[in-house]
Parts: C-alpha cells; structure tokens; sequence
C-alpha cells in the first residue's frame, strides 16, 4: 500500500505539474454537452435519454485520461524505474486505477453540475446522492479497466487506437449500468434512490475486474 | 540479440563491455537487470537465477541506462524522494547524494530544465541511492566533463567498492578500468579476457 501511495502521490504531482490530462477531459465534457444541448434540438432533457448522454460523455472523457495514463512512465522510463525497484508490481495497478478514479471524481464534481445547467430538465439536488452512487461504482470500472487497457496499449505503437478498441467492449457492461443506473434518477419527481438491480451489477463487474486486473497485470509489465 | 554469451563476473571486479551500436551491450544490461527475459541460456545475479528469481535481485542492483529514468516536470529533489520512497531508503540519502555531485543548487528545478550533464550526475545518484552491490553502467560518463567525471568516480567507480559492469565506446577509458574485458560482436562473444591481453587490432575489428 505504501508503494501504491508513493506512485499516486508521484502521478497527482506531475498532473498538477502539466495540467495535461484533467483539463482536457473537462473540456471534451462540457463541449460535449453543448453540442448534444443543440444537436437533439431540445432545451432540457430527462430520463433513460439523460442517463446515456451523461454516460457517453463520462466514458469519452474517460478515454482521454485511459490513454495518456502511463505516457510518462513509456516516455520518460518510469516503467523501468518501477520494474527496477524491490516493489510489488501491482502497486503500480492500484496506483493509477486511483490516479483515474480520481481524476474521474473531479469530473464529475464540474462536468454533473454542468449537464445539469446546460442538459438536464429535472433537478439534481434530490437525487444527488443515488447518483453518487451509481456514478462512484461506473467510475472503479472506468479506472480498472482503463488501467489494464492502458498497461496494454502504451506498449504497442498505436496506443490511441488499441485503448477504445479493447476498452470498450470491455466496459459494456458497465456503461449500461451506469445509463441504466442513472435514468430512473434523472426523471422529474425521482424517488432518489437508484435502481437495486442496476447497482448490483455495477458493484460485482468491479469487483470480478478488480481480481482479474490484480490477477493479470504482472504479467502485462513483462517484456 | 546475444548468442554464445558465456562469462562469469567475480564479486567486486568490473567487466567492460565493448562493441559499436547494436552489438548487444545494452541488451547484456537489460537482462542482468531484470528487464529483458532471455529466450534461452542461464543467467544468475548473486547466485539466483534470472528471470524467476528477478525479486531477490532488484533490491541489490543500479542500473544506469541511456535513459535517466528521470520525470521530467519533476525536479531532481522530487525524483530521487520517489526513487528512494520506492527504495525504502531515507531523505538524507537524497541531500547526501546532491551534496556530493554539486546538484544541491538546482535540486528544486524541474529536470526539463537542467543540462544534459546536470541530467546525468541524478541519473547517477538515482543508480546508487540504495548503495547497490552490482552496478550496471551503460556509457555512464556521457554528457559529464571533466569535472564531473571527478564527481561521480567515488559513487560508480572503482571507489564505489561494487561489482561494475560498464559499457563504452571509448575503448581506452574501459579498459582502464576493467578486470574483464568482453568484445561484442553482432551479440556474439568476439573475446573475453583481461585488459592486459587485450589485443588492440581486435578491438579495433569491433568497431569496424
């Protein structure tokens, strides 16, 4: 844990350092979102439709940070400098699945409020924390799965391109969780508690990721 | 790639690896220092066979490599606190190492910053921040001059009272301090000797 620590620490400073990839993200969300206010040609919208714009523009934003994830540790010998130290490699794993999940909570914290302005018909405020919720289970999918798809595609030379197209088959499931999970919450009078069912889903694909990642990605930092 | 590569490096001497662009020499590192598997052949580093037993032996070695290994937006001070975090090893470490490569003053720089040589004497502190007992040095006196060359000597050179192994394409310097001397040839062994019976006309074929 201490290793996983010292990385993410290490991760958090050279983001605040180059500003690279958070602020990207928030950008794609919130230009997302006002291309999708004028192209569905509707001022507000609400429901299983608004669960899968926020969904979609989380995701796409997500993959932003999936991809640029390990750049520095390919490009400037982290990787070897990690594999050279007395360390268990999946503290690597760990480190940037929290590195992402955070990243992803930052987001959220500017990209929700601002669907809700630009997008949303219904108020937020009610249903806020089901939507924690549901939102916090998506984004430990996000971040494991884009870690382990990232370990993988930094390695190959054409990593933009290898990210999506492993990762979002992979995500399937929890990406129709998460619309799924977010919908009923999204309609006006929600009862504010998110869908059981939905939730369920969310919480046993990040748990079976999780043990499939940690199981894995000692293998995937080998030459 | 090495073929017929077979060598034994005593405790606490230092083999020289020569050879020109490709021969193999870096890859020879990279395989000591658990980075690449071998597809075939035995390697042992302290006696523990590589890769499986890669863990017993990670703890105990540098490596210095063409790449500094060093996070460019971070300053030198934040890249070796990180390494020797990874380490297990204290801060003092660190300020004792700037200290002695005179890299004090610009610690708090971000590596992007500093010159090449500048960038080379914290390659060399992160090698050694952990007092490894293999050293594995690839061209390690690249982009120093002559003073920093005096700066470095007690923490990678024969002072440093580890097991060296050094790659150069200066063949002179090498030999100087070599107790074992391995000529690459298109990854195969072209000589294994000592400096002394070094013939300087097969040296010379390496590079030709």
């Amino acid at each position: 844990m201490r290793t996983a620590l010292t990385v993410l620490r290490k991760d958090l400073l050279l983001e605040l350092r180059g500003f690279e990839t958070l602020p990207a993200m928030i950008l794609f969300a919130i230009v997302t979102f006002v291309i999708f206010h004028f192209g569905l040609n509707q001022d507000t919208i609400d429901g299983q439709l608004a669960g899968g714009v926020l969904t979609v523009t989380l995701l796409f934003a997500a993959m932003l940070g999936i991809n640029r994830l390990f750049v520095a540790e390919r490009e400037q010998g982290g990787f070897d400098a990690f594999l050279l130290a007395p360390v268990d490699r999946s503290a690597l794993l760990v480190a940037k699945a929290s590195a992402l999940f955070l990243f992803l909570v930052v987001l959220e914290v500017i990209a929700v409020p601002a669907f809700g302005l630009l997008l949303l018909g219904p108020s937020l405020g009610p249903v806020l924390p089901g939507l924690i919720v549901v939102l916090a289970l998506g984004d430990v999918a996000l971040a494991v799965i884009g870690t382990l798809v990232s370990a993988i595609a930094v390695q190959t030379r054409a990593r933009d391109l290898i990210g999506p197209i492993i990762g979002l088959p992979l995500l399937l499931p929890a990406l129709i969780g998460m619309a799924r999970g977010t919908g009923p919450l999204l309609v006006p009078h929600a009862s504010g508690s998110p869908p059981g069912k939905w939730v369920a889903i969310l919480a046993l694909y990040d748990l079976v990721f999780a043990l499939l990642s940690y199981a894995v990605f000692d293998f995937l930092l080998e030459d | 790639m090495l073929r017929n590569v077979s060598l034994q490096v005593p405790v606490g001497s230092t083999l020289a690896v020569l050879g020109r662009n490709g021969a193999g020499k870096s890859t020879l590192l990279r395989i000591l220092a658990t980075l690449l598997r071998p597809h075939a052949g035995d390697v042992l580093v302290f006696g523990e066979a590589l890769p499986r037993r890669g863990f017993a032996v990670r703890g105990r070695l540098g490596l210095l490599a063409h790449d500094p290994l060093l996070y460019r937006d971070l300053s030198a001070r934040e890249n070796l606190g990180y390494h020797a975090r990874l380490f297990g090893v204290g801060d003092e470490r660190v300020e004792e190492l700037l200290d002695a490569v005179r890299m004090g003053a610009r610690a708090d720089e971000p590596v992007r910053l500093l010159s090449r040589g500048m960038v080379q004497r914290v390659a060399v502190c992160r090698t050694v921040l952990h007092a490894p007992s293999l050293l594995l040095l690839d061209e390690p006196l690249a982009n120093l001059d002559p003073s920093a060359v005096e700066l470095v000597a007690p923490l990678i050179g024969r002072a440093a009272g580890a097991t060296r192994v050094l790659t150069s394409h200066d063949p002179q310097a090498a030999l100087a301090e070599a107790d074992l001397v391995l000529g690459l040839e298109d990854g195969r062994a072209a000589f294994l000797t000592s400096p002394d019976k070094v013939d300087s006309a097969a040296v010379n074929r390496l590079y030709v």
